[in-house]
């Protein structure tokens, strides 16, 4: 999967948990989406996994910094 | 909705909280709101959400207190402000496993210890059962406990004291035991549900280490779906009746095509096996006082030899409407709600054609389960928990029986050339009373079902009318009306707050059973009664419009009231000086 088709996916995904359009960028973080809180990284992680058919290790949950360091682990895995 | 019900899309459910819950908000629908109070020993935020959007749809609008983070046991011992204010409702406690973890048993413990832990355990969750019930008195819902993720002895875990999976067991048979020898305190089995969803998936452990949720998060959706039913069903929000296609539905084959020799049922192939469990399944429903009926596209003919096939479970006798003709489904199935005097919203409408469903589910706000083939129809129409009781009542038992004495009613009614003849014929009893002890759950049930004959529509908990019928601040009255035919039960409510010498009537209620049979006038006449014996020479009436109750908009009128005032969406108040009051009931001998 193109690194393009994964951060469309992820917009898709964004779009449906936060309720409004977010133009993702590799540097987006939590801070940037106002929503976006421990609550709703619970369900975005989930969602995430179903979506791309893949899991996270526990210790990536915790660490990722921004969606880039996620799309670059969907990327290993799918 | 099928979004909100059994086969549940969990995945879909979580991703788009936000958008169906702005959905349900704006579909124009009438809610009762309540306030409900979580109190949690883990995670509880999705919980909560989920919940929500099952409780929307079933046309109940909550608004939650959640404790701080596994503080339920001292919100319950100790209380706060927060919740002490918050009123609640519906107290929810959710606890897991997780929070057995300080009286699980140990290898090393002694026998005695070991009885001590259990007993401990127990008096932890008693103790709060008590406290929650003393303060609130309200509806208490209590999980019990998923097994554990794993046993330390093995198959022995369950048998030996030391085992942890024996442990468990035990404080599941003390939930169940405090749950079914107390009014008012409702058991979700946690156990049950987590079976089914199955327990190696459920008890992901990653998601108790990441979030503190005692259950991966795609079990979620169909834990709170189960925990709404129990809240639907104490706010009589169950459904009433079934409304069944036949062919591929109760049978294999088509009775008009196939004949009666031709369809599948009985013992002799898989096919016919599945038929037969399905029959005995939906027979059962009819001893819990679920109404039968049958929607089918057949000669009326074929349709009952098909029920009187040799091995056919159910028979034509135990149904209360069998409407077989080439009809529009959803006019069959709006007419039999109409004919049963109730709402098409408490009908499950069973066809194995999707097209059917399709365009019933259109058309009628009844519910529509997608019940796949026919080895799946039992699980999906159970686990959507239509027919959720909270107490087994002698009238949800007899309830078929009344809706057969309604129909010989029916039927006599038609012999008769004056109406007025006719109901002297019915030689009717009524019981008229002050609230009573024995009957507090069935007019709770009453006020929280009853949409068309409600002149207020206000719904009361089991223990708010336990109150009102404990202090003098109000005059009760519940009608019970018997006949020639059998029994109706308790039928009509009223509740009027006393104001030095004026009643004003808080509630008016009455049955769409015995609608046209003159019992509100006997209700009238043994209220004014009561009030002249208390030197109440004044009784206030109101009427607050629904999209349901327009039947009784006038009833005030009729009865002889005064219109008093009314604002511009309809509200009314109405007035009735008691001094020179006719009896009004003409048919119906009283107490």
């Amino acid at each position: 999967m193109s690194e393009k088709e994964i951060y469309e996916k992820l917009e898709e995904i964004f779009a449906d948990i936060f309720d409004e359009e977010i133009k993702l960028s590799p540097e987006t973080t939590a801070e940037d989406v106002e929503d976006w809180d421990s609550l709703s990284h619970i369900t975005l992680i989930s969602a995430v996994e179903a979506e791309f058919g893949m899991r996270f290790k526990m210790k990536e949950v915790s660490s990722m910094k921004n969606v880039g360091e996620m799309a670059s682990i969907i990327a290993e895995r799918v | 909705m099928s979004l909100f019900s059994y086969p549940l899309n969990a995945n879909d459910l979580l991703k788009n909280k936000r958008k169906y819950k702005k959905a349900l908000l704006a579909d124009g629908s009438n809610r009762i709101s309540k306030n409900i109070a979580i109190l949690g020993g883990s995670t509880v935020d999705h919980i909560k959400d989920m919940l929500e959007l099952f409780l929307l749809d079933a046309g109940i609008e909550p608004k939650f207190y959640q404790s701080e983070y596994a503080m339920y046991w001292q919100d319950a011992m100790f209380g706060n402000k927060e919740l002490d204010s918050f009123n609640p409702d519906i107290i929810y406690i959710h606890t897991t496993t997780r929070n057995l973890e300080a009286y699980l048993p140990k290898i090393t413990d002694g026998a005695e210890a070991l009885i001590g832990k259990l007993e401990s355990a127990q008096k932890h969750f008693s103790d709060m059962w008590t406290n929650l019930e003393n303060k609130f008195r309200c509806p208490v819902i209590q999980n019990n406990f998923e097994l554990p993720t794993y046993r330390l002895l093995g198959n022995m875990d369950g048998a030996d004291i030391h085992g942890s999976t024996y442990f468990v067991r035990k404080m599941n048979d003390f939930v169940a035991e405090h749950a079914i020898n107390t009014k008012s305190f409702y058991l979700n089995d946690v156990d049950y549900i987590s079976s089914c969803f199955g327990l190696d998936k459920w008890s992901d452990l990653s998601f108790w280490y990441m979030f503190k949720y005692a259950m991966c998060l795609d079990a979620i959706p169909e834990f709170a779906f189960n925990l709404a039913n129990i809240i639907r069903a104490i706010y009589g929000k169950s459904k009433k009746a079934f409304v069944l296609d036949m062919d591929n539905t109760l049978w294999g084959g088509i009775v008009g095509d196939d004949g009666v020799e031709g369809l599948e049922l009985g013992t002799e192939t898989p096919v016919a096996q599945a038929f037969t469990e399905f029959q005995s399944y939906i027979k059962k429903h009819k001893d819990l006082g679920i109404m039968l009926n049958v929607c089918s596209k057949n000669d009326h003919e074929n349709a009952i030899s098909g029920l009187n096939h040799p091995d056919s479970v159910l028979l034509p006798d135990d149904f209360i409407k069998i409407k077989a003709n080439w009809e529009p489904k959803h006019l069959n199935i709006a007419s039999i709600a109409k004919e049963l005097n109730i709402m098409s919203d408490s009908l499950v409408f069973v066809d194995d054609n999707p097209a059917e469903r399709a365009i019933v589910r259109e058309s009628l706000p009844c519910a529509v389960p997608e019940i796949g083939t026919v080895e799946s129809y039992i699980k999906t129409i159970d686990r959507n928990g239509y027919f959720e009781a909270v107490a087994i009542s002698e009238d949800d038992i007899k309830r078929n029986e009344m809706y057969k004495a309604n129909a010989a009613r029916e039927k006599e009614l038609s012999a008769f050339e004056n109406y007025g003849d006719y109901l002297i014929s019915l030689n009717m009893k009524a019981e008229i009373k002050a609230f009573a002890p024995v009957y507090l759950q069935r007019i709770a049930q009453l006020t929280n079902k009853s949409n068309q004959f409600n002149l207020t529509t206000r719904r009361y908990s089991a223990e708010e009318i336990t109150a009102i019928s404990e202090t003098d601040k109000y005059i009760t009255l519940y009608g019970k009306l018997t006949d020639k035919f059998g029994d109706n039960g308790v039928v009509s409510v009223l509740i009027g707050e006393v104001d030095e010498n004026v009643l004003h009537m808080r509630l008016w209620l009455m049955s769409c059973r015995v609608l046209k049979r003159g019992m509100e006038f006997a209700m009238l006449d043994t209220l004014v009664e009561k009030c002249k014996k208390q030197g109440i020479n004044e009784i206030r009436g109101y009427y607050y419009p629904t999209a349901k109750n327009n039947m009784v908009k006038y009833l005030y009128r009729d009865f002889g009231f005064a219109l008093f005032s009314e604002d511009e969406i309809g509200n009314s108040e109405w007035c009735l000086k008691l001094d020179d009051y006719k009896k009004q009931n003409r048919y119906i001998d009283v107490n």
